[in-house]
């Protein structure tokens, strides 16, 4: 993993992730089980194919979203 | 000869929306149980077989806080996202698309709120969204308040349900308009699930008793002293007033007609002989000694 960092917007929150880094190895690097989550990276939503082949750029938007209890 | 099991399984006919056949008739919201095991108890007390749920950001300080799906197996019941809290129609197809690329199914329970004080519907947003999620292959089925123009629009852009209100969503109290309800329901061919505002076992009896299709209920399972009994009442009280709505209720009169045979009756105390009528009623002139 290169040293320099990026800031990226994650759900909202300002975040540095390792240069480089693929939104399946932002998934690992947080713990997340990716069956279970929907990725929007920069307002498209993302098809858990392509979570291997898309790399995190500068000012990057991702929201992570799963399903929770409502009516 | 007919087994009392056979007539049971002919009482009623499946609910059935956009082709997809459900026995229950009780669709169940998964929000604000107290834990996910009283949850989980109450839903299968309900007999429900489609449940809703929410779409929200993961939490990131607490990543191992488990999602629904973790509770609730999406091979037992049937997975239906929300769009609960969106305020316009472009937030709702957000919504709805990201609900959709969990890969479970396109169907979604489409909201657009208006006001946050009733949680009234935005009719507009609605219909918007409603047939912009159509156009885009999604199954609808679409929250709203009881208003008969609004379920006509849904249903001519193409909703697969129009889900009116009974009263507003966690109010609990109940249908207040049963004419609206049964307005909607005569003049829609889309089935009609009355969706928030039951608050207890007698307001879904009543619900159905309209002959609605069903009823999505969340708060008054949740917010029960105890959810796993209320939601068997639940049950037991959509079932009840399905069968009863369709066994037609008798006419109302308000004047009484006696259950009992009026002919039969005894002669008065003392009578003797073939003298004085059996059966009188009280009060009619009578034959016979008086003493």
């Amino acid at each position: 993993m290169s040293a320099t960092a990026l800031e990226i917007t994650l759900n909202g929150e300002r975040r540095e992730v390792p240069e480089g880094l693929s939104i399946a190895g932002l998934l690992a690097h947080l713990g997340l089980d990716e069956r279970v989550i929907v990725v929007e990276h920069n307002g498209e939503i993302l098809r858990r194919p392509r979570y291997r082949e898309v790399t995190l750029a500068a000012g990057d938007v991702v929201e992570l979203v799963h399903f929770v209890g409502g009516g | 000869m007919t087994t009392f099991a056979e007539t049971l399984a002919q009482l009623d006919e499946p609910l059935s929306i956009a082709g997809r056949a459900f026995r229950s008739r009780l669709i169940a919201g998964t929000g604000k149980y107290r834990d996910p095991d009283i949850m989980v108890r109450a839903i299968e007390a309900s007999g429900a077989e489609m449940v809703t749920v929410a779409v929200r950001r993961i939490d990131l300080n607490r990543p191992r806080e488990e999602g629904i799906l973790y509770h609730l197996d999406p091979d037992r019941y049937f997975i239906l996202p929300n769009t609960a809290a969106c305020y316009t129609a472009e937030e709702a197809v957000r919504y709805a698309r990201l609900g959709r690329a969990a890969g479970l199914n396109d169907w979604i329970k489409l909201e657009v709120i208006g006001e946050r004080e009733t949680l009234l519907p935005d009719v507009e947003g609605l219909v918007k969204a409603g047939a912009e999620l159509v156009r885009d292959g999604f199954t609808v089925l679409a929250y709203t308040n009881d208003d008969l123009v609004t379920a006509l629009r849904l249903e001519d852009e193409g909703c697969a349900a129009v889900m009116p209100l009974a009263s507003p969503i966690g109010s609990g109290l109940g249908l207040l308009n049963p004419f609206t309800i049964r307005l909607i329901k005569s003049r829609l061919s889309v089935p009609i699930i009355v969706d928030a505002g039951v608050g207890t076992a007698s307001d879904a009896c009543v619900t159905m008793e309209q002959g609605v299709d069903g009823i999505l209920m969340n708060t008054a399972l949740a917010e029960a002293k105890d959810p796993v009994r209320m939601a068997r009442a639940m049950r037991l009280a959509t079932e009840a007033g399905r069968l009863a709505y369709l066994a037609g209720r008798m006419p109302r009169r308000e004047y009484a007609v006696p259950s009992s045979p009026e002919g039969g009756m005894l002669g008065p105390r003392g009578e003797r002989g073939e003298r004085g009528e059996r059966g009188e009623r009280p009060g009619e002139p009578r034959e016979g000694p008086r003493s």
